[in-house]
């Protein structure tokens, strides 16, 4: 069951209503969400605001409390995070996207579970990467910042994913490296994968990105093109309420 | 081995003529052949431990379970060995291995240290008895090498296939593991969820069953390692389940981590055991503490000095999960009556005792004395010792030796001696903690039994005053005098008994409540913050750790005294551990929970002798097993079993008329049994008749009332403590409780 199955209008993932919990703390609170194939969608939010929690439930690393999940057609709430990453679904989790303790190799080993070769992997990776290349046998835990990231990066894109998700790829780097890990995801979604990129602060996201959407306390509160979003950001963040909109922010929704 | 020839002419004079050399280089095969079964042992060990965070104490014990089976297979069924060993390693042992993953330990991730220990300790405890049961202990197995025969000489020195074979195993498991852990998919999947569980699952690894296979490998190689026993010692299901543990100080050196290392400290164990069975008789002369019995305790030495000298930084618990536990706050009004009832009741039971069953009942509550030691020490401290029963052995030998007449300076003794060597234990093992200190002090406790209560008669060093700790086997221990009275029946030592374990509860609950009780627990929740806070951790583990070991001795002593005698058996290492396992079972934080260890034990113990129960011939071996059932069942209800109880009855004692009519109905049943002569048995049938019925009534009856306001309702409800203030508003009430249930200071 492969994701890229879907039927090419439906968007390739689709949130109606879902809502998430910790424990009997609720912080999702009933988000829609749509993100077609070849598109980069970005969530913009502070810190707190639920993105992170909304993406575990996207790959199943948390159950929804409500709602449905659904990627390229199929409701998915209940299965397991091998079982949608083996299906094409793909999550960088917001910094700690390697296993530190393995070889660079060694991590592009671990993306062998969607059923490509090693060695086309990292074919591949040294290729758009060249720096890992020089690092194959290095432990990834020893890299940077950005070389670590990169490697994220190119163990998610060497799996070949319908469905790429990544949680604050920019936090903690160099403007520099960011600019050059989002032209990678440009790339990437002209090659029609569906992306969703959540982002606390970086406005470099807006410049790659097709649609974006605010959160706040655990809801959308606007979504639209990126170049009118950019100017609700500030009263998402300075109002901190997911009450106060700007009125075409509201407008937009 | 050329390695050897070449320190053996490094050491030239010592060892100048050429058949010493050989008999050096004998020794060092010998000892590599030690070396290599620790080794493959210890491999496996390391490998469960560092993919699943689970360090398993039984891994010795699937060892000796392999042993056995191969012994089976091979001997008993007559099958060929290699169709036997390969029956063993490929199929019963991976398949227990995962079968003990998908059964116990999956469920095991989010729970405690201290649960996950227990759990292992009792399966531990468990194959030992499973063992015992399916293969006749008397049963003499041994002398059966892969390949008998002297094998064959190198460079002089014979080396027999047994040892061949053995280090050329250990030689292949290495290599196996290597190409296993880093150029199989399988293997850096492992390695993986070790880094980041969540994270493997994202790549599309399964991480259950990476932890399957390690489980299944591991059991295989701990199963390969009792085989290699087989031949070089007679099976028997304990000291062999324990001689493994000679394995965990390898797998120390390794820091349960490394594998190289891990084989590194093989070979210096392995080297260190081959000489000295081979020169120590030399060197020491036969002394009479250093024969042959330190040299089966070097292994246990070297794993507590490993402990002791290993970077504290290195020793970081395997991602535990920290879980809040809020230990209950007794009041002393509750201390008071339970004591009362546990002495009033002990009293009121006594006319309706046989003798046979005041020993049980003593026994019981010796049990409970030494597990009610355990309550402030694991339940408040968080500190985990595996040697209080050992501790108790050093109590009663005490009282042996020095309460000569029945003196009370006896039990005196035995508190301040075992006292100081609880200190004495705890002083060298301050920074360790978790499954570090079990290890450390179940390494005490086995030295103790391996070695120092295992010594002919010694001198004290530097007196003339001669010590046999068991005298020939066994030493009498006195019935102790108190002002003139002899408690020298056995209904007189229960009461003794029963008023110490009363007395005693009395005091680990007022320790609860005082100044040090708060220091115990911030110690347990976050020594770092004590530290900061400029709290004296040093100065509260040694003392805690000293009062409890003396608790302990006071109750080996009690125990002593009622049996009459002691011997060393008594006190071994693998018969302490249900009271630990069972105590944590019934609730370690409560002296409930103590009291509960002693009540199953002591009835698990006597059971088989009853007249029902007597013609059934499995049923010893089942009340064996069952300590540690119980202690494996703690994965599923870490809570204990005695706050479930008291959850059950809880609403009788509040229902005032019903609990009134209640006790009146048991007082007239007692006295109804006590002046007529139906058995005693009829006391236990119908009070718990009494106390279900009771306890149905209340509960059909607050079902019948509903929502009503009947009775006094409980400030909070269960668990849900840390909901007050988000559920409903917060007063100054919730206030008074919450501070009462986590024994803050008080707010002035
Ligand atoms: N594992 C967790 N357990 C309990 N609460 C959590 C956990 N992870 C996050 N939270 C809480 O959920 C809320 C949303 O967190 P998160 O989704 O990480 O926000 P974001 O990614 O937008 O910064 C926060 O209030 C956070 O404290
Ligand atoms: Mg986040």
């Amino acid at each position: 069951m492969s994701a890229r199955a879907g039927h090419p209008q439906t968007p390739m993932l689709e949130l109606r209503g879902v809502r998430a919990a910790y424990g009997r703390i609720e912080v999702v609170h009933g988000v829609d969400l749509e993100v077609p194939a070849g598109s980069v969608t970005a969530i913009l939010g502070p810190n707190g605001a639920g993105k992170s929690t909304m993406l575990k439930v996207v790959c199943g690393l948390l159950p929804a409390t409500d709602g449905d999940v659904i990627v390229a057609g199929r409701r998915v709430n209940g299965a397991t995070p091998d079982q949608l990453a083996r299906a094409g679904l793909c999550l960088i989790p917001e910094g700690k996207g390697i296993f530190p303790n393995l070889t660079v190799r060694e991590n592009l080993r671990m993306a062998t579970y969607t059923g490509r070769s090693l060695a086309s992997i990292e074919e591949r990776t040294y290729q758009r990467f060249p720096r890992l290349g020089e690092r194959r046998n290095q432990l990834a835990g020893t890299m940077s910042g950005g070389e670590q990231q990169m490697l994220a990066m190119a163990r998610a894109l060497a799996t070949d994913p319908a469905l790429l998700l990544l949680d604050e790829l920019s936090m903690g780097l160099a403007p520099i490296i960011v600019e050059e890990l989002y032209a990678a995801v440009a790339e990437v979604a002209r090659e029609g994968v569906a992306i969703l990129v959540v982002e606390q602060f970086a406005q470099t996201v807006l410049g790659v990105a097709d649609r974006a959407a605010i959160m706040v306390h655990g809801e959308v509160v606007a979504s639209g093109p990126p170049g009118e979003l950019a100017r609700d950001l500030a009263a998402a963040y300075l109002g901190g309420d997911g009450g106060t909109r700007s009125p075409d922010g509201a407008a937009i929704r | 081995m050329v390695l050897a020839a070449w320190l053996a002419q490094g050491l030239g004079p010592a060892l100048d003529a050429s058949s010493d050399v050989d008999k050096f280089l004998s020794f060092t095969v010998a000892g590599l052949s030690v070396a290599a079964i620790l080794a493959v042992g210890a491999s496996g060990l390391v490998l469960t431990y560092t993919t699943t965070g689970v360090f398993n104490f039984a891994h010795g014990a699937i060892g000796m379970l392999g042993a056995f089976a191969y012994w089976q297979l091979r001997f008993d069924w007559g099958w060929p060995a290699p169709l036997a060993i390969a029956t063993v390693l490929f199929v019963l042992g991976p398949l227990f291995g995962a079968l003990l993953e998908l059964v116990i330990f999956r469920g095991l991730q989010q729970t405690t240290e201290t649960v996950k220990l227990v759990v292992t300790v009792s399966l531990l405890f468990s194959l030992i008895g499973l063992a015992n049961w399916v293969w006749d202990p008397d049963v003499l197995r041994r002398d059966a090498k892969f390949l008998s025969g002297r094998g064959f000489d190198v460079a002089g020195v014979a080396v027999t296939w047994h040892e061949f074979i053995t280090i050329v195993v250990a030689v292949a498991v290495a290599a196996g593991l290597r190409v296993l852990l880093y150029h199989t998919r399988a293997g850096i999947a492992m390695r993986a969820a070790v880094d980041d569980r969540p994270l493997a699952a994202l790549n599309g690894a399964r991480p259950d069953r990476s932890s399957m296979l390690a489980w299944a490998i591991g059991s295989s190689l701990a199963a390969l390692s009792g085989i290699l026993f087989v031949g070089t010692i007679s099976l028997a299901p304990a000291p062999m389940s324990l001689l493994i543990v000679n394995a965990y100080a390898a797998a120390m050196i390794g820091r349960l981590r490394s594998l190289p290392m891990t084989f590194v400290g093989a070979l210096v164990l392995g080297l260190t055991e081959g000489y000295l069975r081979g020169y120590l008789s030399d060197w020491t002369d036969n002394n009479q503490y250093f024969d042959s019995t330190f040299v089966s305790a070097v292994p246990v030495i070297v794993l507590f000095v490993v402990l002791l000298v290993l970077p504290s930084a290195r020793l970081r618990a395997h991602g535990t999960a920290r879980t809040r536990e809020v230990v209950p706050m007794p009041s002393m009004r509750g201390a008071f009556t339970f004591a009362a009832v546990v002495v009033a009741g002990t009293a009121l039971a006594i006319p309706l005792l046989t003798t046979a069953n005041a020993v049980t009942m003593g026994r019981m509550y010796g049990l409970a004395i030494v597990a009610l030691a355990l309550v402030p020490l694991i339940g408040l401290a968080g500190q985990v010792s595996l040697a209080h029963w050992s501790l108790a052995g050093i109590g009663a030998v005490t009282m042996a030796h020095l309460g000569t007449g029945g003196s009370p300076m006896g039990i005196v003794w035995a508190f301040v001696f075992t006292a100081l060597v609880g200190a004495l234990i705890a002083l060298p093992t301050l920074r360790l903690s978790g499954i570090y200190l079990a290890l450390a002090t179940a390494a005490f406790a086995v030295f103790l039994d391996r070695w120092v209560f295992r010594l002919r008669p010694f001198d004290l060093p530097f007196t003339d005053v001669k010590i046999a700790l068991f005298g020939t086997g066994s030493v009498g221990v006195p019935d102790l005098k108190l002002f003139g009275y002899t408690f020298d029946t056995y209904y007189r030592q229960l009461m003794l008994m029963a008023t110490t374990f009363a007395l005693m509860s009395v005091f680990v609950v007022w320790l609860r409540r005082s100044r040090f009780g708060r220091r115990l627990l911030a110690m347990k929740d976050s020594p770092a913050a004590c530290a900061t806070v400029g709290m004296n951790l040093t100065m509260t583990k040694l003392t805690i750790f000293a009062v409890s070991a003396g608790m302990a001795g006071i109750g080996g002593a009690l125990i002593g005294s009622l049996q009459g005698s002691t011997n060393q058996q008594n006190w071994e290492f693998t018969v302490g551990l249900p009271v630990f396992m069972v105590a944590v079972v019934g609730g370690i934080q409560r002296v409930g929970g103590a009291l509960f260890a002693g009540i199953s034990l002591a009835v698990l113990a006597a059971m088989p002798d009853w007249p029902v129960l007597r013609n059934v011939s499995w049923f010893p071996n089942l009340a064996t097993v069952t300590p540690g059932l119980m202690g494996i069942g703690l994965g599923r209800n870490p809570n204990g079993a005695v706050a479930d109880m008291r959850e059950a009855f809880e609403p009788l004692a509040r229902a005032r008329a019903v609990f009134l009519a209640f006790l009146a109905a048991l007082g007239a049943l007692y006295l109804y049994v006590v002046t007529s002569d139906v058995g005693a048995w009829w006391l236990i049938i119908g009070g718990v008749v009494l106390l279900l019925g009771a306890t149905a009534f209340v509960q059909s009856r607050a079902r019948g009332a509903d929502t009503g306001a009947a009775g006094p309702q409980p400030m909070f409800a269960g668990d849900e403590l840390e909901w007050v203030g988000i559920d409903r508003p917060f007063t100054p009430d919730d206030l008074a409780a919450l501070d009462d249930r986590l024994g803050a200071l008080e707010v002035r």
